[in-house]
């Protein structure tokens, strides 16, 4: 199978990355290669396997859900690329 | 000066509980060759002034206990380094400064050891030879214009062109073993769990574990001793019962069975990558050990699944940067279209790639037929390592299927560049721990390593193999010092 253009358009805005026709274009053939690649697992029989979704295998330990850091508000909106020190500024959302 | 330089970490370590240097010393002296090397690229961000005064600190007052009393180190920059910008290599984190200390580094600091700086990577660590970095390619003291390999590019580098005594980097499909093969350096990374990945810029949850990078085994092992221990603060940290991998180190491995792969015999692998590998079988049968043949039948569908489990892993870690809590913000007219500019102006185009690979295979429709399937795989890969270790101790393998390559030699073509991790790949997919070792040279005088690979927790069991290895292959770099300004 081959992934085509307007494919990876629909991805691209999927993964919220703005491109131009230029770039979805290398993207198309960089994509294509790597599915071919990949193709490869389709000669395997699965039916009967069990996924992997994690090595460690056990279920999460719980913790309490204590406070452990205190009064971090200015260290945290210190890296915020819009400067404001009470919040996170986004453009408008509501009309 | 030179001497300090030439000090492997265990030596320097041993000087300066003697007095015989301070930890001021020592640190200028790598600071010092640091500001000639610029060359290489090596550092995204120094720390130095800062070095020198925890430096001074330590000769005034420190605790000469500690297992790296006063030793200044350099780390990659994929560790989150409280105060001191930390960029991942890219642009998206090239203004963030860290409010909190990975927990790796922390141990490092707890310790006695003494931050340089922050050391190049390929961007978010996804990349075999450092060209991805927002920060320019970093070049391999090996040789003009030859990659370091990667994503641990920088970490390779500097440690190989002695700007730091050892250093830590990490591994998701490679990263840590590949660039160590490349640079005539040592490189282990552990299984997963044992070291926390708690304030590592993550890229693949399931397969990113940190490791050390030295310039020989004990280094490795010293390190290991530091960074390794169970914590509260990532889910996945495993609390078993650590070694105490330095003092313990042994080089009898009489009766150890070493299993060869058949599998890692990949068509078109140059002649010196394989009697590289028959050389190190050779080795181990002198030193005692059982050579047994064996096969890991998986082994060719792990770099495909690979490259569906990573992506998707990361597709989802990396939707945290979107400009508004921290990092690289572009101008939008709304709300979606600021997320779009910030993630295209702010990502690199590997890292895109991978973002969008990650996207299509969960999503909707094509997440059984690809995501699923990869885990499925996944699991058989693992099958082949669990039943091939019934058998035998440890595996012997080349560390990669060629020697370091010229920078832009394998840019254009992403899948030639993917195969790069053809044989270290299978072992993050499993969890378990490996080492590249530096075992000999290709025609140019490139380092190539061998990997050995061992069970789950028994990181022992391979330093002790690879420490053996070490002493009879007695492999030395010999590079002059070429970048030197």
């Amino acid at each position: 199978m081959s992934i085509d253009l307007k494919t990876i358009k629909h991805i691209a805005k999927l993964s919220r990355i703005s491109i131009d026709d230029k770039k979805a274009k290398e993207l198309e053939k960089d994509l294509n290669s790597i599915f071919e690649f990949i193709e490869a697992l389709n000669k395997v029989d699965t039916k009967k396997v069990d996924p992997l979704t994690s090595i460690a295998e056990t279920s999460l330990k719980l913790r309490g859900d204590e406070v452990k850091t205190k009064n971090i508000r200015e260290q945290i909106l210190k890296n915020s690329p819009d400067e404001n020190k009470d919040f996170f500024v986004v453009p408008k959302v509501v009309e | 000066m030179s001497d300090i330089i030439n000090l492997t970490l265990s030596a320097l370590i041993d000087k300066i509980k003697n007095k015989e240097l301070s930890s001021q010393e020592i640190t200028k002296a790598y600071i010092a060759r640091a500001e000639k090397s610029k060359d290489l690229n090596t550092y995204i961000t120094t720390d130095f002034e800062n070095a020198i005064e925890k430096a001074k600190k330590f000769d005034e007052k420190g605790n000469f206990d500690y297992k790296l009393p006063g030793v200044p180190l350099a780390v990659k920059d994929l560790f989150c380094t409280n105060n001191l910008k930390t960029t991942a290599g890219s642009k998206i984190l090239s203004n963030f400064i860290p409010s909190y200390e990975s927990t790796v580094t922390q141990h490092l600091w707890d310790e006695g050891a003494i931050l340089l700086g922050k050391l190049n990577c390929d961007e978010f660590a996804m990349g075999s030879s450092n060209e991805t970095s927002f920060f320019g390619n970093v070049e391999s003291p090996v040789g003009k214009k030859v990659v370091p390999g990667g994503s641990s590019g920088g970490s390779a580098s500097a440690l190989a062109a002695k700007l730091t005594p050892a250093t830590i980097g990490t591994d998701t499909g490679g990263s840590i073993r590949q660039p160590a093969s490349f640079t005539g350096t040592v490189g282990l990374k552990p299984t997963y769990g044992s070291c926390s990945r708690y304030g590592i810029v993550a890229f693949a949850s399931s397969l990113d574990q940190a490791g050390p990078m030295t310039q020989d085994v004990s280094d490795a092992a010293l390190m290991l001793d530091v960074i390794s221990k169970y914590d509260t603060k990532d889910s996945t940290s495993v609390n078993f019962k650590r070694g105490d991998y330095f003092k313990s180190l042994s080089s009898n491995i009489k009766g150890k069975k070493i299993g060869i792969p058949k599998e890692y015999r990949v068509d078109g692998m140059p002649k010196e990558i394989e009697s590289l590998w028959q050389d190190g079988i050779t080795l181990l049968k002198k030193l005692g050990a059982k050579i047994i043949d064996m096969s890991l039948p998986h082994t060719k569908y792990a770099l495909p699944a690979y490259y569906i489990v990573a992506p998707a892993e990361a597709s989802s870690n990396l939707a945290r940067y979107d400009g508004v809590k921290y990092g690289y913000r572009s101008e939008g007219e709304n709300l979606i279209s600021m997320y779009e500019n910030t993630r295209s102006e702010g990502f690199g185009d590997e890292v895109k790639r991978r973002i969008m690979i990650g996207t299509y295979v969960l999503s909707s429709g094509y997440y059984d037929a690809y995501y699923l399937k990869a885990q499925k795989i996944r699991r058989l890969i693992k099958n082949d390592f669990d039943e091939a270790y019934k058998s035998i101790d440890a595996i012997l393998t080349p560390s990669t299927p060629s020697s370091a390559f010229k920078i832009g030699d394998k840019t254009d073509d992403p899948v030639s560049m993917y195969l790069n991790d053809i044989f270290t790949v299978p072992v993050n997919l499993s969890g378990l721990p490996a080492i590249s070792i530096p075992a000999g040279k290709d025609k140019n005088d490139y380092p190539l390593g061998l990997q050995l690979i061992g069970k789950a927790f028994e990181e022992q069991n391979l330093l002790d193999i690879s420490y053996s290895m070490e002493k009879e292959l007695s492999f030395k770099n010999n590079f002059q010092d070429w970048w030197i300004k």
